[in-house]
């Protein structure tokens, strides 16, 4: 279960899966689940099946210690290293005597069940489950093909007009001929086209006006992209996924960016927070490898962070050592611009969504909006500040909604247009 | 078969030995440049002479390198903490309570800090905190981050361990313990009772070991009155705010006196209420803060000043009648004042400072507080005397120095360096490699307040903690922690401190006396001895002075000059003669024209000025500027400590004179000749304009009697203007369409020119909240001083300021007002003085707004006058049409820039610039924003926690850094707070109110008491 991988859809699949691989092959099937359930509320904090966590992994504990003595190290494994019981003082100084939780609620028969899941050989590569994948992509490419028709049918009418154009000109001449008309001749060179164009004085005017125009058009919209890195995607030292974090895991954007709540700045994530579920995660479920990375990448990721934060996974501790990671800024704001999260966070109720994008979808972080002072106005021009259960604004919102005669007011007419509110 | 013929291009060629011919050969296909080598090899660069072409190249390739580099934008880089502190949150400020103490400043403060770097000073405003932060203090925190730092110990010049230094100096006390060699801790004041006690272990543990207290700027004399009195080595307090006549001589108590802070409960009785102020008579020589803010200043050699307190004496003890009118008057206010009265006096002199005592207790006066008694200064000149003497005698075995600087200090400084050398070890204590820790064993480098913990009785009644704001920037070790290294103490400070401190807590936990940086408690009562107060009294009566009476005082900005390094109190103008960058002696316009010294104003209207020798005694100074102070009296001098000192100081800071060479037997009055010297001296003058020329429009000042008796139409008129030809009142015609600023905030700053001492600490204050650089001496010189915020002196043309406006209007025909317009620039010799903070005034119908091409700066709707920098293209027309001159132009980039060289130019320094608010860059207007950062700040903490703005919770930095109450703020709008009453108010007035701006800063008639 400490395989963390993508628990809304392929969690459901696999876990069905693996269920109907369980019941086919274990005798001890309904234990097994049952024991997988109180694995998960009671064991998983600090057990894993396979790894060393906090405490030794778990599969195969059966073979190892007699089930009696299990049963008293579960309910109380303090009380039986303090009777100087060899096998549990050996276990508890094997694991940094870090002492294990007592669980005195879980009777015999629970304690069976979570043994029989425990018991249950590892699973190979799920196999099964990408099965899914293939029939994505051909609803994928059903879509395109209908496309294709539809255009294609399309580029085949418009030909056929022309033909048609083609062949009706051509009769009407010879109809003309036929009847001795004589179809007249012009000249069409481009020359001559040319020659009568540049002696119309007006057109040339009008056409360089226009010329300029265009021109002037263009090189504004390529000047206003100057210092604007909408899309900016930098390769950052930790590949870090939003897409697994805040899409799959569903992870509130201010678990981790808590600052965004209280600051003006919405804090890039100290090492610390992420250990608050790395300690336990150490590797990504089969499941959340994607084509394009595989989960010895995701893996190598994670050990990346170990490393910055100076964590030992085999020996479950902090060494001490730690590299700061040199995250690269995506949205940078120049100097004389002042931008406060929490005015718009806590204050204002936007979603982090509204200015940095489906940060959900992505798999690396990129830079969504502008970030230009138009863009800025513009949500300041169309949104109403929120004035609900806010003692602040109640007086001053009142005051100002009669002045201008508006249910609502939008943040502009609240003053967030004025130079000084953001450039001090 | 191809051609034989044989083509020649010039005649040349067919000479064949042409070396023409040879040369052209060789270089027709001339080998590609090797601009690799070429230019990585230094020597050869250096030495070859490059041709235009390739100059030309080199020029290209570079253009085009660094064109195609800007063409990517910058990579920032993020770093997270690893572990984040829990305290810290990217964006917040944390604040930490703390106390100054550094010898000579002492104040219970705040510290500002964000992300962990201490960024701002601010008023500890809990009940009981002894507060009042000076410019010094709250310009401190710049000092933390001085580049020029001892950031390492050294021994005998050479980087070194502290272990090394331990061993060093416990091998030297172990020495000296076997063979009987005197030990000498020399300290500053460190009012640590914590010190006091790692000290006496110290003395316990090698009993030769001596203590001696050196303060740079003394109180000596005040201190042995004291002490015969009460028979505590210290300083009476004194609350002004329960006194209605104060008398002064030579004392200026809202300057450094006596360790000072004094303003807030002095500031106190000068708001008239109920029709009832405080009456403030200072005698003096030197024109000083308090002379300034006096109703009557008499001015006073120290002679006459001495006899003035004879007779003030026996006036309130016997009864007698004083000879000279003006001290009769105060003898007979300040008898029937009686328990309402109180004397103070800074007459370098015991019998002076006896009689005070004396004085007081007679009149028993309120004011007075002996109980309380100051602790911040305990100096003994006597001893420091002795030892010099004893060193010179090689009589001094080890020498251990912590916060003090004697090389620099001592008036006898040769001889103490000289002595220096017969002391087998000497360390000392410094943040700096200055004069002294430069010529010692050991320069140990000491951490600045703000990296140190420790504890302060600044009075007998305040027991103080010191804590660290941030982590010591350097390989630096606290004095204490030191004392318990070599008294074999293995604890640490902290731990020390927690213990020793926990009698002194007074029932509060060592958390809360942390957080509240301070623990109050009553003081227990002093009871006054038996002194000769008599024949203290018949000695002063005697005194006489011959040559002129030098008077050493230090300046508000400068002090005794430990933070000489920090460009901001460099850049500080005097709040007197508003010189900044300098020291000078001051003299009477008359004393000056009879020695043939000048001012004069040059034609880039600097200020220019004869140069001084001084002699004290066998001392000389030489080439100290002269400039004439109005007020001075006659045949005294005045000339300010903290200047000339060479070592430890960027090049740009290393100005003025160093006036401790006078400073004979740590007295500060004198007797000096003064002669002529050579040369003329530059001063960077920042208010050329001395008088008011009667104009009462900027300045408004009634007297305590008009105030009381007559309406405020009299004495705070609406200027008058012509409409449709008939005169109406200016508030009421409008050039503009109004616009309602009922709705929401409307923020306005109140001045109250009553209150204002003049003091600068909202000087300071501005320049740390809102990154002002500092421009230098020569900028400054030219008028390009970036003070946001300034504080105007006005001095008056005649004895008083109702004398100019009279003299004014009876100016009649042109030639006579041409005369009495001239006659009029001239301050008087014993001038009134009134100080006028201005900043932007926040137009509501803001001139500057109207004339910008780019609307840079525009109006908000709470009444702030906006500046967008990014917006300002430089046309400085918004600072051509501002009436009130406020607004300053970058006309350098003053920040990462080797031509400024201070505090923004180097990392350390920058460490203290504000994040909330912009850095300027060169071609941008500036002004006072109303710290709209501050304003917005309180206004989303509101929002976030859903609540109304509460009473009196907006403050700019300006307000909330004076703790005189001169200067408050907040929304008028808020019919709570002390704005909406201030404007209210019969006094209020706004600048140059006839223009029509509608400034949202208002100031507060100044009314005089002239009972």
């Amino acid at each position: 279960m400490k395989k963390v991988g993508n628990h809304k859809s392929f969690s459901k699949i696999f876990f069905s899966v693996a269920f109907v691989l369980v019941t086919s092959l274990s005798v001890f099937s309904q234990d097994a689940a049952k024991g997988k359930e109180l694995f998960n509320t009671n064991c998983a904090a600090c057990h894993k099946l396979d790894a060393k966590a906090t405490g030794p992994a778990l599969r195969g504990v059966e073979a190892k210690y007699d089930k009696e003595w299990l049963y008293k190290w579960v309910k109380n494994s303090g009380e039986l290293i303090k009777s100087g019981d060899a096998q549990a003082v050996k276990v508890f100084e094997e694991n940094n005597k870090v002492p294990m939780t007592a669980f005195p609620q879980l009777s015999n028969e629970d304690i069976d069940n979570i043994i029989a899941y425990t018991s249950e050989p590892a699973p190979a590569a799920p196999a099964a489950v990408p099965g899914a994948a293939p029939v994505a992509t051909d609803a994928a490419a059903d879509s395109g093909v209908s496309n294709n028709v539809i255009l294609g049918v399309l580029s085949l009418v418009m030909m056929m007009l022309v033909v048609m154009l083609f062949l009706v000109n051509n009769m009407l001449t010879k109809i003309a001929s036929a009847k001795g008309l004589e179809v007249e001749q012009k000249d069409r060179s481009l020359m001559n086209v040319f020659r009568a164009y540049a002696k119309n004085q007006f057109l040339v005017l009008v056409s360089v006006i226009v010329l300029l125009l265009v021109s002037a058009y263009f090189a504004y919209g390529w000047m206003m992209q100057i210092g604007v890195d909408q899309g900016y995607e930098p390769v950052q030292p930790i590949h870090y996924s939003h897409r697994i974090h805040a899409g799959e895991n569903g992870i509130d954007c201010k678990y981790c960016h808590s600052a965004a709540r209280v600051s003006k700045h919405s804090n890039i994530p100290s090492l610390n927070v992420c250990m608050n579920c790395h300690k336990n995660i150490s590797e990504v479920a089969e499941t959340t490898a994607t084509e394009e990375h595989s989960k010895a990448f995701y893996d190598g990721e994670i050990a990346k962070l170990y490393e910055a934060v100076g964590w030992d996974k085999s020996l479950q501790k902090y060494t001490g050592k730690t590299k700061p990671v040199k995250w690269v800024r995506i949205h940078n704001l120049p100097d004389h611009v002042y931008f406060n999260h929490s005015q718009h966070v806590t204050v204002a109720g936007v979603e982090c969504q509204t200015c940095h994008g489906p940060v959900e979808e992505m798999e690396i972080m990129k830079q969504h909006a502008p970030l230009t002072m138009g863009w800025c106005i513009n949500c300041h021009r169309e949104t109403n500040v929120k004035v609900e259960d806010n003692a602040y604004y109640k007086k001053i919102h009142e005051e100002l909604s009669k002045k201008y005669g508006v249910s609502q007011l939008t943040a502009a007419q609240m003053g967030g247009l004025e130079c000084g509110k953001c450039h001090y | 078969m191809a051609s034989n013929k044989k083509y020649w291009k010039s005649v040349e060629e067919l000479n064949e030995n042409s070396s023409i011919v040879e040369t052209l050969r060789n270089n027709e296909f001339v080998e590609p440049i090797p601009v690799d080598q070429f230019l990585g090899d230094k020597e050869s660069l250096s030495s070859s002479s490059t041709t235009r072409r390739d100059f030309l190249k080199y020029v290209g390739f570079s253009t085009a390198a660094a064109s195609l580099a800007a063409c990517e934008g910058p990579v920032v880089k993020s770093i997270p903490y690893v572990v984040q502190p829990e305290e810290i949150i990217p964006g917040v400020a944390d604040y930490y309570a703390t106390t100054m103490a550094d010898g000579f400043d002492f104040a219970n403060i705040l510290i500002k800090t964000r992300e962990g770097r201490p960024i701002k000073v601010e008023n500890n405003n809990l009940e009981g905190a002894k507060t009042g932060a000076n410019a010094r203090v709250h310009a401190s925190v710049l000092s933390l981050y001085d580049s020029l730092r001892l950031k390492q110990p050294k021994i005998a010049g050479k980087d070194a361990t502290w272990a090394d230094v331990n061993t060093k100096v416990k091998a030297s006390l172990e020495d000296a313990k076997a063979k009987g060699g005197n030990v000498v801790v020399l300290t500053n004041t460190m009012a640590s009772p914590s010190t006091d006690a790692l000290i006496a272990s110290l003395v316990a543990k090698y009993p030769t070991t001596k203590h001696v207290v050196y303060d740079a700027v003394s109180e000596s004399n005040a201190l042995d009155a004291f002490q015969a009195v009460y028979g505590v080595r210290a300083l009476a307090n004194y609350d002004f705010s329960k006194a209605d006549v104060i008398v002064s001589v030579g004392a200026d108590f809202l300057g450094d006196w006596q360790g000072g802070g004094f303003d807030a409960g002095y500031a106190q009785g000068r708001i008239p209420k109920n029709g009832m102020m405080s009456k403030h008579i200072q005698i003096e020589s030197n024109m000083s803060l308090a002379g300034a803010n006096a109703d009557v200043r008499i001015p006073m050699t120290v002679a006459q000043q001495k006899q003035a307190l004879a007779d003030l004496y026996y006036a309130v003890v016997n009864g007698a009648q004083p000879k000279n009118a003006q001290i009769a008057k105060a003898a007979k206010q300040l008898t029937s004042a009686k328990s309402k009265g109180v004397v103070v006096t800074g007459l370098d002199d015991v019998n002076a400072q006896l009689v005070v005592l004396a004085i007081n207790n007679a009149l028993q006066s309120a004011a007075f507080n002996p109980s309380d008694a100051i602790l911040t200064r305990k100096g003994d000149a006597k001893a420091v005397a002795q030892l010099v003497a004893d060193m010179k005698a090689g009589k001094v075995h080890t020498l251990i120095m912590n916060g003090v600087n004697p090389a620099y200090t001592l008036a006898n400084s040769k001889d103490f360096v000289a002595a220096l050398k017969s002391v087998k070890l000497s360390v000392a204590f410094s943040m700096k490699e200055d004069e002294t820790s430069s010529l010692t064993t050991i320069a140990a480098a000491a951490p600045h307040y703000l990296e140190s913990w420790g504890d302060v009785t600044i009075t007998r009644g305040n027991y103080s903690i010191m804590q660290p704001t941030i982590r010591p920037l350097f390989n630096t070790k606290q004095f204490q922690e030191a004392l318990l290294t070599w008294t074999d103490n293995t604890v640490t400070y902290y731990d020390f401190l927690k213990s020793f401190s926990a009698t002194s807590l007074a029932g509060k936990s060592w958390n809360q006396a942390v957080h509240d940086g301070f623990v109050a408690s009553v003081a227990s009562p002093l009871s006054a001895a038996s002194a000769d107060y008599a024949s203290a009294a018949s000695a002063l009566a005697q005194a006489k002075s011959s040559n002129f009476d030098l008077v050493l005082y230090s300046k508000v900005g400068m002090g005794d000059g430990q933070q000489a390094n920090n460009p901001w109190l460099q850049e500080f103008p005097d709040p007197i003669t508003r010189v900044s960058w300098d020291n000078y002696v001051t003299m009477s316009k008359a004393d000056a024209e009879a020695n043939g010294f000048k001012n004069w104003n040059v034609a880039n209207g600097g200020l220019n000025g004869s140069y001084a020798t001084i002699k004290v005694g066998n001392a000389t100074l030489e080439n100290v500027p002269v400039i004439i102070q109005p007020g001075q009296a006659k045949g005294t001098l005045g000339l300010a400590f903290g200047y000339g000192k060479k070592l430890g100081l960027k090049e740009e800071m290393q100005v003025g004179v160093n006036a401790y060479a006078l400073y004979a037997n740590l007295n500060s009055n004198q007797s000096a000749t003064i002669t002529v010297a050579d040369g003329e001296h530059e001063f960077a003058c920042v208010q050329l304009q001395k008088t008011l020329m009667g104009r009462g429009d900027i300045i408004k000042e009634t007297t305590l009697e008009v105030f009381n008796t007559q309406k405020a139409e009299v004495w705070n008129p609406v200027p008058m203007v012509s409409l449709d030809h008939k005169p109406t009142a200016a508030t009421e015609v409008d050039l503009w369409d109004s616009f309602d600023r009922s709705t929401g905030h409307h923020f306005n700053l109140s001045i109250d020119l009553n209150a204002c001492t003049g003091c600068g600490a909202c000087v300071i204050a501005c320049h740390a909240e809102n990154n002002v650089p500092v421009v230098g001496k020569s900028e400054v010189r030219r008028s390009r001083d970036m003070h946001w915020l300034r504080i105007d002196r006005y001095y008056s043309s005649k004895e008083t300021f109702a004398g100019d406006i009279e003299l004014k209007e009876s100016a009649a025909g042109l030639m006579n007002s041409i005369d009495t317009f001239s006659s009029m620039e001239d301050p008087s010799e014993n001038p009134q003085i009134a100080f006028q903070p201005v900043m932007c005034q926040h137009c509501n119908h803001a001139p500057c707004e109207t004339v910008c091409p780019v609307a840079a700066t525009s109006h908000g709707r709470e009444g702030q006058n906006h500046m967008a920098y990014n917006r300002c293209v430089g046309t400085r027309y918004c600072a051509n049409n501002c009436p009130y001159k406020v607004r300053r132009f970058n006309w350098f980039l003053y920040n990462k820039n080797s031509e400024f060289d201070y505090h923004m130019n180097d990392d350390l320094g920058r460490m203290v610039i504000n994040p909330d608010v912009n850095v300027r860059s060169r071609g941008v207007m500036e002004k006072c924003s109303m710290c709209i950062q501050m304003t917005q700040a309180v206004k989303l903490k509101a929002k976030r926690e859903g609540r109304a703005v509460g009473k009196d919770e907006f403050q700019t930095a300006c307000s909330a850094a004076c703790s005189s109450g001169a200067m408050k703020f907040g929304d008028i709008n808020d019919s709570e707070s002390d704005v909406a009453k201030l404007v209210e108010s019969d006094r209020m007035y706004h600048l140059l109110e006839h223009i029509g701006t509608k400034p949202n800063v208002m100031y507060h008639v100044k009314v005089r008491n002239d009972k």
